[in-house]
């Protein structure tokens, strides 16, 4: 009986491997197009970059531009405001990372590092959706003066870190540069 | 289908003709004129047909309104409003498909508490349970994307915060969530696609709906008692029987989806989807559709981190469990009886379970704040309690009643009295009414 397993394999076993192994990669190269069309398409990603004028925003006011469909809010923030968020201790945060796309992933939290940098500390830039689940924040509201989201009550501060609630992280600061005095280029 | 002999004889010569070349007049005879079904089954049982007129009542108003709808985010939200005030009718079929939608999940309610309520998902038919939970699913996903098609502001932000679940997924969860959306956020490429899954999906349901009738139709249907059909007296014929039945039940239930649609066909709605969308601004208080808050409230009662995953996945996780542990209840129920009416403690917890799921619809509506989160999490701890420990261990220390010898014992002895020819009653189920 033994002798059986040492048949040669013969031309039908090589064509029925084969054959199954064009049908295994024909079905997964033919697949991925079908998948892949659902992905963000060139127009949308086209969109990738704005230009915002901020001239008109004097300290304690805001704005919200629109970018790859979301909101970005820019808000030039008075120096109480800032002092405030420069007073909280990195260990009180619930998220200690800055989630500031221009600066290494393992940047800290400090209101420096979210804001738009030495000498315009009073600007923050940052993509106005709340961590949780893609709701807008109030801006100027919650208890600590920065944003509250009402979906299901967030609670960001002044540099737009949270602070209570369910949202697990910091809202983000897209890359952005100050092309002027008083031009933003987000994106 | 059934399994059974055939007694089938055609009886002109066109009905031969096609015997002889595809027998489709005697698959339709054996599976809905023939077919035996238990004498015993009461109005709990007309739902199936129900759920199969409203899914082709839904289908036929869909291709209609598909006519005239256009899904394009600047477009959308006025052809709906160009439907209910210009086009003929319009107002009637779209209300009758947003108002159809709403009461095609009522009567799959009623179905799912009635299957749990008499252990209809018992041996031999596991199969036939875990593909109602299928078309459930698929239930839930037309129904969401169905909602965002008017482009509403709750159409918005309802997709946002569902497809905002995926991002919750470590590593993958931002890949997928734009994978959904082909974008950043919902925005023209997502509302496209969903109009085209949404007047997909009802031809998938359809489908497993041929596969759920037909494993129903393997195994026979459940009934009150649980017992299985024994002898031909434990059986009447589909028809008249049954489609009597599930004809008067269906004109009833219809009763009550035309008051909804004639006189309050807003009331199941709500009116910030009459603001069009706006991605800037969020409404203040997002809530679903009707049919989903239980689950909602499931996912805004995790608050906490659970070990290394933290709030937000144990929301989406516990949302998605909750529907998922509907697929291995045939095998988290130990009890050897099926029908609660034997279960004493079974009937108790169960009635305990519907309350619960009511009260978890009724929190998901509310605001996610003070008692309300309390509230929801002790509600979510129950419902999985019900499934994980009560299943389980009832049925290991229950002492069920004592459960007659067959289907007709059990209606003999429940109408004893009311009836002075027993054995008429018993001969000839066409005298019982």
């Amino acid at each position: 009986m033994s002798d059986a397993h040492l048949i040669e394999p013969n031309r039908r076993d090589f064509l029925y491997v084969a054959t199954g192994m064009a049908a295994v990669v024909g079905a997964g190269s033919v697949a991925w197009p079908f998948i892949d069309q659902m992905r963000p398409d060139a127009s949308t990603l086209a969109l990738a970059s704005i230009e915002v004028d901020v001239a008109s925003l004097e300290p304690g006011m805001s704005l919200t531009a629109k970018w790859r469909g979301k909101p970005v809010f820019v808000r030039n923030r008075t120096p109480e405001e800032i002092e405030s968020s420069k007073k909280v201790a990195l260990d009180e945060l619930k998220d200690p990372l800055a989630r500031n796309a221009n600066l290494p992933a393992d940047a800290k939290a400090t209101d420096i590092d979210r804001s738009a940098g030495e000498g315009k500390e009073n600007w923050l830039v940052m993509v106005g959706v709340c961590t949780h689940l893609g709701c807008i924040p109030l801006g100027q509201q919650g208890e600590y003066g920065g944003w509250f989201c009402p979906c299901h009550g967030s609670v960001y501060d002044t540099s737009g870190r949270i602070r209570k609630g369910p949202a697990p992280e910091n809202m983000a600061v897209p890359v952005f540069q100050f092309i002027s005095d008083t031009k933003i280029r987000i994106g | 289908m059934s399994g059974g002999h055939s007694t089938y004889t055609p009886k002109t010569g066109i009905e031969r003709w096609f015997d002889a070349r595809m027998p489709l007049p005697r698959l339709v005879y054996d599976s809905f004129v023939a077919y035996p079904v238990p004498r015993n089954l009461n109005y709990a049982w007309t739902f199936g047909g129900i759920l199969s007129i409203m899914l082709v009542a839904q289908i036929l108003t869909g291709i209609v309104l598909a006519m005239h709808y256009t899904s394009d985010t600047t477009l959308a939200f006025g052809s709906v409003e160009k439907i209910v005030r210009d086009v003929n009718s319009g107002w009637l079929l779209r209300y009758l498909h947003s108002n159809g939608a709403s009461f095609f999940f009522i009567a799959v309610y009623i179905h799912i508490f009635r299957g749990l309520f008499y252990g209809s998902y018992k041996a031999p038919r596991e199969l036939l349970w875990v593909l109602g939970c299928i078309i459930y699913l698929l239930m839930m996903a037309t129904g969401f994307m169905g909602y965002v098609l008017p482009w509403g502001q709750m159409s918005f932000w309802g997709a946002t915060v569902i497809t905002g679940f995926f991002t919750a997924i470590p590593l993958v969860g931002d890949w997928i969530q734009q994978l959904l959306l082909g974008g950043f956020a919902v925005d023209n490429p997502t509302l496209n696609r969903f109009f085209a899954l949404h007047y997909l999906l009802p031809f998938m349901i359809a489908g497993v709906v041929v596969l759920h009738v037909w494993a129903l139709h393997v195994t026979g249907q459940n009934n009150p008692t649980g017992i299985e059909v024994k002898s031909k007296t434990d059986t009447v014929a589909f028809t008249p029987y049954a489609t009597i039945k599930d004809g008067f039940g269906m004109v009833v239930f219809l009763f009550f989806l035309a008051y909804f649609v004639f006189y309050i066909p807003n009331y199941l709605g709500h009116p910030d989807n009459y603001t069009q969308a706006n991605p800037l601004k969020t409404p203040a208080h997002i809530v679903p559709e009707w049919y989903f808050l239980p689950f909602y409230a499931i996912l805004r009662a995790i608050t906490f981190n659970i070990g290394p995953i933290n709030s937000k996945l144990g929301g989406v996780l516990a949302m998605f469990g909750a529907i998922a542990v509907l697929f291995v209840v045939p095998w988290l129920d130990t009890s050897k009886v099926r029908s609660a009416v034997y279960r004493p403690w079974y009937k108790l917890f169960f009635w305990l379970f519907v309350v619960d799921c009511v009260l978890l619809g009724w929190l998901g509506s509310r605001p996610a704040e003070g008692a309300y989160v309390a509230m929801a999490q002790v509600c979510t701890l129950f419902y999985f309690a019900f499934f994980l420990i009560v299943m389980p261990v009832l049925g290991l220390i229950e002492t069920p009643r004592r459960i007659p010898n067959s289907i007709t014992e059990a209606v003999l002895e429940k109408n004893k009295g009311a009836h002075v020819a027993l054995p008429a009653g018993a001969a000839s189920p066409e005298a019982k009414v």
